[in-house]
């Protein structure tokens, strides 16, 4: 394989964002469903500590992360576009099965396909807020009084939205895990994601 | 289309971190207000530095060798003027409490209990723990004032007693008791202890507190003779070697009247906590020492509680925390019971407490109880003297105010006592009855329960039908000493589980506890048809790809 095959589509940072969020994500559904009573793990006390400990870690990440995206301009990638969505749901249901090629060609300029730029689009425009918005309520109940909310919410309706979030969130990570096999090869968007590098055919 | 998203992107994510700094902010500066300093400087307190800035003993009104308990009252009251007026406006004086909301007249002197049931007609008895001298009958005068008894309370010397059958006098004369004990009891000289009195200690008040219901720890279950010399294991803030508290330092007391009341529980303060000298608050509280937002640092998720559950629901992880115990339950049905020989007899358990006596009946004890959890707002409604029950039912002699939607409501450790009592099956009242005493109709002495009953009633100028049964009763107290060290609190998942101590608690969410099943089934269908999806796309792949590999 020589250098033009390849090209260097995630950066050092990207690569540690995706990796140490991915944890967090994970570590934070495992502790999260102790939580919510589904089984016994960690026992229930050690769980909300770690689960916690973990979404303040995210939050520093995200932080982090949110700077990255404005001064790389790498924000840009999450712009969505209807443009080709057809053909994409079209290779997902009929293409793929044939060995049609990817319509979709990634750059290091467009890294992902419209697809998927709907699909991190909605991540983060609807499914953080309510994870992020009942989670940060549900953490600081305490307070609901001071802050003069405590007679519009009530906590059950704020761990039901929570609830709710987590499983979006669990059918999102089952079936990103699953599109991490339709690389070329099934590991191929693995390695790329690890290396940073994406083998070109 | 791509410029407005170009707008909308900055400015949520902007408002994400927002969310998350002024979260951070709002609870640190809520945390720097709370301080238990007022908790450390009482803890140094010795005994030295407690001293009062008078000597009794050089007192030359005190200088005398006293008879009787009213003439040392009458001596404290050339100095103290008020203090008998004073003493007198209190429960420990007229055994009455008003409920300040329905105006309810409760208290010893109104209720009947499924204990020793109502002083009535027993006074002798019961006013051995009466603030007073002589209450023997209801023709007592509550205006005299050198019948209060200052003693009982600021006796320092721990040689005063009032004994059963004096009607609140001290022992004058040394007398066996119990009878037929072999102990005896000295009579204390009543010019040292005038001479030597003090703020009350725990003695002082446990003297009557520790043994209500007339057998040590028996009715409060918080409350037994183990306090005199607590560890820190009983009591964190009364641990002799620690903070060693008395009863007052909690209790704080103004005009003589005590602060905390079982009939009136401060059961949802809210706030920061209080400046001593603050009047609107019962000084008696966790909170007025610890604020609402007890926990710091780490800890800080536990104050998420504060406005549903009391301090004490895990502070108080088992009441009657030693082998003295506490009485569960009371059946007075079984009193007149004798023994095979026809004569009277008692009985006591495996860890030496009363367990049957023919005077009382029988008795259920337990040590290191797991309370009963209820909404509580600090006010019971009493089934006072003469009220009606219903008989068929389980009779509430309290019923505790409180529900999950009154803001000045939490969740509750009590100690329930269960009773089996005797009632007037035609008038469905509970009945007063006549038990201590010496002459006939007294049922400890005579064991007849028609002739107890009848004198009871007439006492208490009820009606009798002459036809008496015993019904089911409860009665529920709220916990609130023997507070634990912060390691023996309850851990999260003793309530936070399937069946855990609230299972039976109503109208709040417990994450782990509760759960809606609508949700959890919409939630795992999602996930499992998910999973289904990715199996039978993936697996058309893996065929898809072998058939084409086979045409290759």
């Amino acid at each position: 394989m020589n250098a033009e095959n390849r090209i260097y589509l995630y950066k050092r940072y990207e690569r540690f964002w995706h990796w140490s969020q991915a944890a967090l994500v994970i570590a934070m559904m495992v502790t999260g469903f102790e939580v919510h009573g589904t089984y016994n793990l960690f026992g229930f006390e050690q769980a909300v500590n770690l689960h916690t400990i973990f979404a303040w870690t995210l939050l520093v990440l995200w932080a982090l992360t949110i700077f990255w995206q404005f001064t790389t301009g790498e924000w840009r990638q999450y712009i969505p576009t209807l443009k080709k969505v057809d053909t994409m749901v079209r290779y997902y249901a009929f293409g793929i099965f044939r060995d049609a090629p990817n319509p979709f060609h990634k750059t290091a300029e467009k890294k992902h396909n419209p697809l998927q730029r709907l699909a991190y689009l909605a991540l983060l425009s609807v499914l953080s807020p309510i994870i992020w918005g009942s989670g940060l309520f549900y953490l600081f109940y305490a307070y609901w009084k001071i802050w003069g909310v405590d007679t519009y919410l009530s906590l059950e309706i704020v761990a039901l939205v929570h609830t709710a979030g987590a499983f979006m969130m669990l059918v999102f990570f089952i079936a990103h895990v699953y599109l991490t096999t339709t690389g070329h090869k099934p590991t191929a968007h693995i390695k790329t994601m690890i290396t940073g590098w994406e083998e070109v055919e | 289309m791509s410029s407005r998203f170009r707008m909308t992107l900055p400015v949520l994510t902007t408002g994400m971190v927002l969310t998350t700094l002024t979260a951070f902010a709002m609870p640190a500066k809520q945390d720097a207000a709370i301080a238990p300093q007022a908790v450390q400087q009482t803890a140094s307190t010795s005994k030295s530095k407690d001293a009062s800035t008078a000597d009794h003993s050089k007192f030359k009104e005190l200088q005398k060798n006293f008879k009787t308990g009213p003439e040392v009252t009458q001596a404290c009251l050339i100095c103290h003027t008020e203090a008998a007026k004073q003493v007198q406006h209190t429960k420990h004086w007229t055994w009455e409490s008003v409920d300040p909301k329905t105006g309810q007249k409760r208290g010893k002197k109104n209720i009947i209990n499924n204990y020793c049931t109502s002083p009535i007609s027993n006074e002798k008895d019961c006013m051995a723990c009466h603030a007073g001298y002589g209450w023997k009958d209801s023709s007592f005068d509550f205006s005299v004032e050198k019948n209060v008894d200052c003693l009982v309370c600021h006796d320092t010397t721990g040689t005063y007693r009032k004994l059963p059958g004096d009607a609140g006098r001290p022992v004058y004369k040394r007398v066996e008791f119990p009878k037929g004990s072999g102990k005896f009891v000295e009579p204390a000289d009543l010019k040292k202890v005038a001479q030597s009195i003090g703020r009350p200690s725990r003695s002082n008040c446990g003297s009557c507190h520790f043994f209500g219901a007339g057998a040590n720890g028996a009715k409060h279950g918080d409350l037994d003779s183990s306090l005199q010399h607590p560890g820190k294991y009983l009591d964190v803030h009364m641990d002799e070697k620690g903070l060693n508290f008395t009863c007052v330092t909690c209790h704080a007391t103004s005009s003589h009247q005590i602060s905390g009341s079982r009939y009136n529980v401060a059961a949802a303060v809210s706030g920061p906590a209080h400046i001593r000298g603050k009047t609107d608050e019962s000084p008696a509280s966790c909170q007025s020492c610890h604020g609402d937002k007890p926990h710091h640092g780490f800890m800080a998720i536990l104050n998420q509680h504060t406005e549903k559950v009391a301090c004490q629901t895990c502070h108080i992880p088992e009441y009657a925390r030693d082998d003295i115990g506490t009485e569960l339950s009371w059946d007075w049905s079984q009193a007149t019971t004798m023994g095979p020989d026809g004569n009277p007899i008692s009985r006591k358990d495996s860890a030496g407490r009363r367990a049957f006596d023919s005077k009382k009946g029988a008795w259920v004890w337990d040590s290191y109880v797991i309370p009963e959890y209820r909404w509580f707002n600090g006010v019971s409604t009493y089934k006072v003297i003469g009220d009606k029950i219903d008989p068929s039912k389980t009779v509430q002699i309290n019923e505790v105010g409180g529900s999950p939607n009154d803001p000045g409501s939490r969740i509750w450790p009590t100690k329930v006592h269960r009773g089996k009592q005797p009632y007037d099956k035609v008038n469905s009242i509970l009945t007063v009855q006549h038990t201590a005493g010496e002459d006939e109709t007294a049922l400890w002495h005579n064991y007849d329960w028609q002739k107890a009953i009848g004198a009871g009633m007439k006492a208490a100028g009820l009606k009798y039908s002459g036809e008496y049964g015993f019904v089911n009763t409860e009665m529920t107290w709220p916990i609130t000493h023997m507070v634990a060290p912060e390691e023996d609190a309850l851990s999260c998942a003793q309530c936070h589980s399937k069946n855990g101590r609230l299972k039976g608690i109503e109208g709040v969410y417990m994450p782990s506890r509760d759960s809606n099943r609508l949700l959890d089934m919409a939630g795992w269908t999602l996930v499992l048809l998910s999973l289904i999806g990715i199996m039978i796309h993936g697996g058309l792949r893996i065929y898809t790809s072998k058939k084409k590999g086979q045409n290759k």
